[in-house]
């Protein structure tokens, strides 16, 4: 039985591992607070928490990329819910780009999503939480945050971006009572993993979720599964003239 | 916005985001009941000016918040703390705007605390008319709550010295009460809870003492039954009694204690009052047996802060109490012998981290020793002792939510810890249950466990309309809502 999450509030929750963060506290028993572009989807999550007597759910259709309307939703959500125990930003994009393609509008948009979404949501969660003197504060980035990839150069950025910022909050507020945690899974079974071609070790965002809530416990950096944790030790390590020649 | 709320929400087509900017973060702030056992972040503003409240109430009104009164945060509970709206923090309107030494009236803004009143009069001969237990609490929060003194019986709530108020209503109109203008609303915001409007002047009337001192007998009483005939005996001729009650005492010692009975001196009696009246006289020492400095004092006292610890003090003071200090006369400083809770400086924080919450109920005379007697045994089953109780007598008044009655109180320190969190709620529904069937009443600046059910049972629903329909005219807007209100009365509106 891990911890009785009481408050919660989940970016990005429309689908992936966000939703599965969202149905698993809901049905704890959590009040879940759920933000995502797509209304229709927060509606069928939310649903289904109330089919299965969880909840309660608080909807909020918002844009991640409209990064100045954050800090008063933030607000607004902090009141529906009466205070805040965790916040999880789960907002990601990672497009498809071909290794010929450098398309600005999707590398922009994976910044705005990825990078600056993030900033303005945990900024605030963090400034809170910080004067509350506890909270936990999570961001789900990735392994590939580890490495430059060359199919990926600006999601992996992206995910590098969000955990030294993670870093940089967790040695600003922990001090505070804030638990500051960077979940990092490899590759999960979701629509933005869909139609790419076969990935290893592949979990379930089921399974992701309950590693992910799990770390919420403990904070700090984890790797999910755990067993990334030594794989992308070596990985880090290549040094970059062999890792520029591997496919990787 | 709930499931149900959150479906219907989005089909209306409710805009993506609020359109208003966020509340400035920078007045984001952890508010805290003072007995610890809740806090929230709340926006804290603390104006200096009428327009600077005026300004509050419009940001909340704006924002689509509710704003709640504080004073010094004094209250043991919920009675100034509500997560996530604005904190009307009173404290900086601190200044005593008249006094008269010859008629002993004065007037002040409701930031200014007992402490800051005494300090300014007793060099001309008065004394605040009641004061509570700590000297911090604002005269704002003193009539919010109506609080009583260890004089209750004599000199009743602080309200009845109360000659006039000015209260800014959350609309922006000033209103002016006193007993015989805006009669009604003067005898429901005295004892309102923070529910009607800011107090923001306030007229009373001081006590006039010929002297600093205060004579004080001190002598232990074996049961209720006798500290109870103790303090019948002297009601006509003593000024304050207090008694305090070991609850670690089972059996036939049910009930041990000591009590304390104060006497003014009268007129005359001291021969050098210029001299006692003076300030060095009377602020409490700042070390303990002449050398322990105080401040350090709550670390010393943490490691009896356990059961077996706390058995152990509350044996030791009966013991002396009922020895060497039995019938023992002393003359002591009114501020030594009023502000017991100011003796030890942040003697709380030996209840960290949980807190503490405090339990106090009035009685009727004649039900009263039966009710504690029961109180206690059902702390004993429960296996959740106080660790300090406090008992005193008391008379009905005139305001409409009054916690007083004909009869005594008994005060119980309850630490709270993650453990024994949900079983002291559940003590606490017992003897609310224990509370109502003996006639009682309860005391919102220290109540942390009453429902909605307790409160409409022990005041009645004739009160509850009555006080209902002067919110509405007061503060038709529900703009004034604490935790308590909510919890105790929901929606007003």
């Amino acid at each position: 039985m891990g911890k009785d999450w009481k408050r919660a509030l989940i970016v990005g929750a429309s689908s992936g591992i966000g939703e599965s963060l969202a149905l698993l506290l809901g049905k704890q028993g959590c009040a879940v607070a759920m933000v995502a572009r797509r209304n229709e989807e927060l509606v069928r999550i939310a649903s289904e928490i109330e089919r299965q007597g969880g909840g309660p759910v608080y909807c909020y259709p918002h844009d991640v990329r409209d990064t100045g309307k954050a800090a008063a939703l933030f607000q607004q959500i902090t009141h529906d819910l009466g205070g805040l125990d965790l916040i999880i930003y789960s907002a990601g994009v990672m497009p498809l780009v071909t290794d010929e393609e450098y398309s600005l509008d999707k590398d922009m948009n994976i910044i705005d999503v990825n990078v600056k979404g993030a900033v303005a949501w945990l900024n605030e969660a963090a400034r809170r939480f910080a004067s509350e003197g506890k909270g936990t504060l999570a961001g789900i980035s990735s392994v590939a945050g580890d490495r430059g990839r060359r199919g990926m150069p600006v999601y992996s950025s992206s995910k590098a971006f969000f955990d030294a910022y993670l870093e940089g909050l967790r040695n600003r507020i922990s001090r505070f009572g804030v638990t500051v945690v960077t979940a990092k899974p490899g590759p999960v079974d979701t629509p933005m993993t869909h139609g790419l071609k076969k990935l290893p070790m592949l979990i379930s965002s089921e399974q992701a979720a309950i590693s992910i809530l799990k770390s919420c416990e403990r904070g700090g950096v984890t790797y999910i599964p755990g067993k990334w944790k030594p794989i992308m030790w070596v990985v880090r390590h290549i040094p970059s003239p062999i890792f520029r020649r591997m496919n990787i | 916005m709930s499931m149900n709320a959150c479906l219907q929400e989005i089909s209306a087509e409710r805009p993506a985001s609020p359109a208003l900017p966020p509340l400035p973060s920078d007045h984001l702030e952890m508010v805290e009941a003072w007995g610890m056992n809740a806090s929230s972040l709340a926006y804290v503003y603390r104006p200096t000016t009428l327009d600077g409240i005026l300004s509050v109430f419009e940001t909340a009104r704006r924002h689509g918040r509710t704003v709640f009164l504080r004073g010094a945060g004094r209250s043991y509970g919920d009675a100034s703390l509500l997560a996530e709206n604005l904190c009307l923090d009173c404290t900086r309107m601190n200044r005593i705007l008249d006094w008269d030494p010859v008629t002993g009236q004065i007037t002040v803004e409701p930031g200014v605390t007992i402490g800051d009143i005494w300090r300014y009069t007793l060099g001309d001969g008065w004394w605040p008319p009641v004061v509570s237990g700590t000297m911090t609490v604002t005269m704002g929060g003193a009539l919010a709550m109506n609080i009583h003194g260890k004089n209750n019986w004599k000199s009743g709530p602080i309200g009845e010295h109360v000659l006039q108020f000015e209260m800014l209503l959350p609309a922006g109109e000033i209103i002016n009460c006193s007993p015989k203008e805006n009669e009604e609303i003067f005898y429901s915001a005295i004892g309102g809870f923070g529910m009607l409007g800011c107090f923001t002047r306030i007229t009373m009337q001081m006590k006039r003492v010929y002297s600093g001192l205060l004579e004080v007998e001190a002598f232990a009483t074996p049961s209720f039954g006798a500290i109870m005939r103790e303090i019948e005996q002297r009601m006509e001729t003593a000024d304050y009694l207090v008694g305090w009650v070991d609850c670690f005492a089972g059996g036939r010692k049910t009930g041990r204690g000591l009590v304390h009975a104060a006497y003014y001196v009268p007129s005359g009696a001291d021969p050098i009052p210029a001299q006692t009246l003076r300030l060095e006289k009377q602020e409490l020492p700042d070390t303990m047996l002449g050398f322990l400095p105080k401040s350090i004092l709550w670390r010393l006292l943490k490691p009896f802060a356990n059961n077996p610890g706390m058995r152990l003090i509350n044996q030791a003071k009966y013991t002396a109490g009922s020895t060497i200090g039995n019938h023992k006369w002393e003359r002591q400083s009114h501020a030594a012998f009023a502000f017991l809770l100011d003796y030890v400086p942040n003697w709380k924080w030996a209840y960290k981290p949980g807190g503490l919450i405090q339990y106090q109920t009035f009685i009727p005379a004649a039900k009263a020793e039966e009710c504690f007697s029961e109180q206690m045994s059902l702390c004993r089953v429960e296996g959740i002792i106080p660790w300090l109780a406090v008992f005193k007598r008391h008379r009905p008044d005139k305001f409409l939510m009054s916690h007083a009655v004909e009869g005594y109180s008994l005060a119980l320190d309850i630490p709270v810890n993650e453990r024994n969190r949900k079983r002291v709620w559940a003590l606490c529904d017992k003897m609310n249950a224990l509370t109502l069937s003996s006639g009682g009443r309860f005391y919102f600046a220290k109540d942390s466990s009453l429902d909605a059910k307790t409160v409409a049972a022990y005041l009645g629903a004739e009160t509850i309309a009555r006080f209902s329909s002067i919110k509405r005219r007061c503060d038709p807007e529900n703009l004034l809502e604490t935790g308590l209100s909510k919890r105790l009365f929901g929606d007003f509106l």
